[in-house]
């Protein structure tokens, strides 16, 4: 004779696993579909700052008769460059029509004043609101302010001055993060996939094992078979638990895959989600499905029926992002303390394992002894709630 | 063998039963006739041990099912008010399911649930998914899954509730045969001549209370009333809730 728990979890699992909306939802939608479409944003963001590096900026210009030097150096620069005579009031318009268009518009008295050394001056004309136009003009101005630099010196060095006198300040920038730190900014963003799609997993069975148990109508004659009741909802729990646990097998082994596909290299980024990361993450995430059954289903058991089940689980899901994203915005740094936090410690060694740093396995210990600790608590809740008579609605 | 004696039970202000008491004896068919509200659902969940009663006794079997519940449940199969079988399983499993819960395993398990099948005609479905099952599928898989334990007492709350006249006929059929097997049946009921058609006993409850109870014929000499139905009005005073 088998334990009253376990015969209920295999009960609720074989349903489960019958039910094609379910099954769709719970193992398919979230933990294929969630890790694919975030990597296409990812694929697509990195596309894009790929192409704006490497885009050619066009420009129109101006008067470009009075100053033909500048316009050989903007060529010069790789600039794609338009020659295109008009007024100010014309400029407007062409922008106004243009797509994107950014236009130089050299000042009447630029020669003569660039023969004086003085200030000759030209006008950058783009639309601030279009981010193509604002990134065009950006490029033009430093072509500008370059080649502007490059006469100054020259000017300096005729007049015999040194041109380090120009620079006052020298300043240089270092970017210290590591190829996989820099990924991790991206990716960070993952253990909050991770942790939704573990929830989802279970979503359905704890709703169906519990409200829907109650609306269908079944509660009743299940609570008058020689057992006590707590283990009842033991199994439900377990069962809730055990499709968590194969949401996350899934969705760790499709972001593994499909991590393969996105070129972060070319970024000077890797992406430390190979096998043995990949493993490290199920398991940290494992004591995690505990604790989302034991809430799930402590909350289910208090709705009337399947839609309000379903409502009020919409919102209970996000409860545990709630650390992360505190977290994320206060920027801390990992602690003991924190591993203490469910969903938060998780996160952290989420983290810290795609980064490829040194886990403290203290901080591993915390973080599992205490996300079981909740998990257990809250599936003892549960079984609290079932031995209420008001449990019948 | 069930024996209720005082029993009563509130619901905050609401007093649901006061005092209730009767006997239900093996290898009779014992009714709890009432309009609703009486009553009829709240001592039958006492009996089936999902409601605790403010005071009184309930035994079964002698078994003092309030002491000691679990030893209760063995003794009963339910049929409750609401019999919903799981979609997803088919009309085996459903069973089976239960027979498990009971403690029953391996070989002996699928022999009883296949005595059940047969017993219960419902060998055409059996292996189908519960899903798309009729109003009579359903209640025949649900009265399968209270006596997947051989239990010796059967309660059924309301059990033609919602039912056809072919799935009535068939469910008749079925508690007929539990008293000739020697089992003691009660269940409740609004429906006179469901009733009067099964009973070999009646209990006619009103506002919590016992106000009358016997066999139709005792019943018909102590109101002096040519039919059941005028004993059942004169027994709670009026004609509430007579169908």
């Amino acid at each position: 004779m088998r334990a009253v728990a376990v015969i209920v979890m295999l009960k609720e699992l074989r349903e489960s696993l019958r039910d094609r909306r379910t099954l769709l939802t719970s193992l398919v939608l979230g933990p294929v579909f969630a890790p694919l479409f975030f990597i296409l944003i990812l694929k697509l963001t990195l596309a894009r700052s790929v192409a704006t590096q490497d885009e050619a900026t066009p420009v129109t210009i101006a008067n470009s008769a009075a100053a033909p030097n500048l316009v050989q150096q903007l060529r010069e620069y790789g600039l794609t460059v338009t020659l295109r005579d008009g007024t100010e009031q014309e400029i407007r318009t062409w922008i106004a029509d243009g797509d994107g268009l950014v236009v130089l518009r050299i000042s009447g008295t630029f020669a003569e004043h660039f023969a004086a050394g003085q200030p000759a001056a030209v006008v950058i004309y783009a639309d601030g609101s279009d981010t193509r136009a604002e990134r065009r003009s950006a490029r033009v101005h430093q072509a500008v302010a370059g080649y502007s630099a490059m006469i100054a010196s020259l000017r300096l060095q005729a007049r015999g001055i040194s041109t380090t006198i120009m620079r006052a300040v020298a300043v240089d920038n270092v970017d210290v993060s590591t190829p996989s730190q820099r990924a991790t900014l991206l990716l960070g963003m993952l253990s909050y996939v991770i942790l939704l799609v573990t929830l989802l997993g279970g979503l359905y069975l704890a709703i169906d094992a519990t409200a829907g148990e109650r609306e269908r109508g079944s509660l009743e004659a299940l609570l008058t078979v020689p057992a006590a009741r707590e283990q009842l909802i033991y199994g439900k729990v377990a069962a809730a638990a055990c499709m968590m646990i194969l949401a996350l097998a899934l969705v760790t082994a499709s972001i593994a895959v499909a991590l393969r596909f996105v070129p972060l290299e070319t970024f000077g980024m890797t992406a430390n989600f190979g096998p043995g990361v990949a493993v490290g993450v199920f398991l940290v995430m494992l004591p995690f499905a505990l604790i989302g059954a034991g809430l799930l289903t402590v909350v289910a058991s208090f709705t009337r029926s399947y839609k309000e089940a379903q409502s009020w689980l919409g919102v209970v899901m996000l409860v545990p992002t709630v650390p992360i994203a505190i977290a994320s915005v206060l920027s801390v740094q990992p602690s003991a303390a924190l591993m203490l936090v469910p969903s938060l410690s998780q996160h952290l060694v989420i983290q810290g394992l795609m980064r490829g740093e040194p886990l403290s396995m203290t901080w591993v210990l915390l973080s599992v002894g205490s996300s079981l600790l909740l998990g257990w608590l809250l599936g003892w809740l549960a079984g609290r709630l079932y031995r209420r008579e008001a449990i019948l609605g | 063998m069930i024996r209720v004696e005082s029993l009563s039970r509130s619901f905050g202000s609401i007093r649901a039963i006061d005092g209730v008491g009767f006997e239900a004896r093996d290898g009779r068919i014992t009714g709890l006739l009432g309009p609703n509200g009486a009553g009829k659902s709240t001592t039958l969940r006492i009996l089936y041990t999902v409601l605790r009663p403010d005071t009184g006794k309930a035994r079964v079997d002698g078994i003092d099912v309030v002491r000691d519940p679990l030893a209760g449940r063995r003794a009963i199969g339910v049929l409750p008010h609401s019999a919903g079988i799981y979609p997803q399983l088919t009309a085996r499993e459903n069973i089976a399911y239960f027979g498990a819960l009971h403690g029953l395993s391996g070989g002996t398990l699928a022999a009883r649930v296949d005595e059940l099948i047969a017993e219960l005609d419902i060998g055409d479905c059996a292996d189908r998914r519960a899903k798309g099952f009729s109003q009579g599928q359903r209640i025949k898989v649900a009265l399968a899954r209270a006596l997947v334990h051989k239990p010796q007492n059967l309660l059924l709350d309301e059990p033609s509730n919602g039912l056809d006249v072919m799935a009535t006929r068939a469910l008749r059929a079925s508690i007929l045969a539990l008293r000739a097997a020697g089992h003691c049946v009660l269940f409740s009921s609004h429906v006179m001549q469901e009733v009067a058609a099964l009973c070999d006993d009646i209990v006619i409850i009103d506002h919590g209370l016992v106000v009358a109870a016997g066999t139709p014929e005792q019943l018909l000499t102590k109101f002096g009333a040519p039919t059941l139905e005028d004993a059942f009005v004169a027994a709670i005073g009026d004609a509430r809730g007579l169908e």
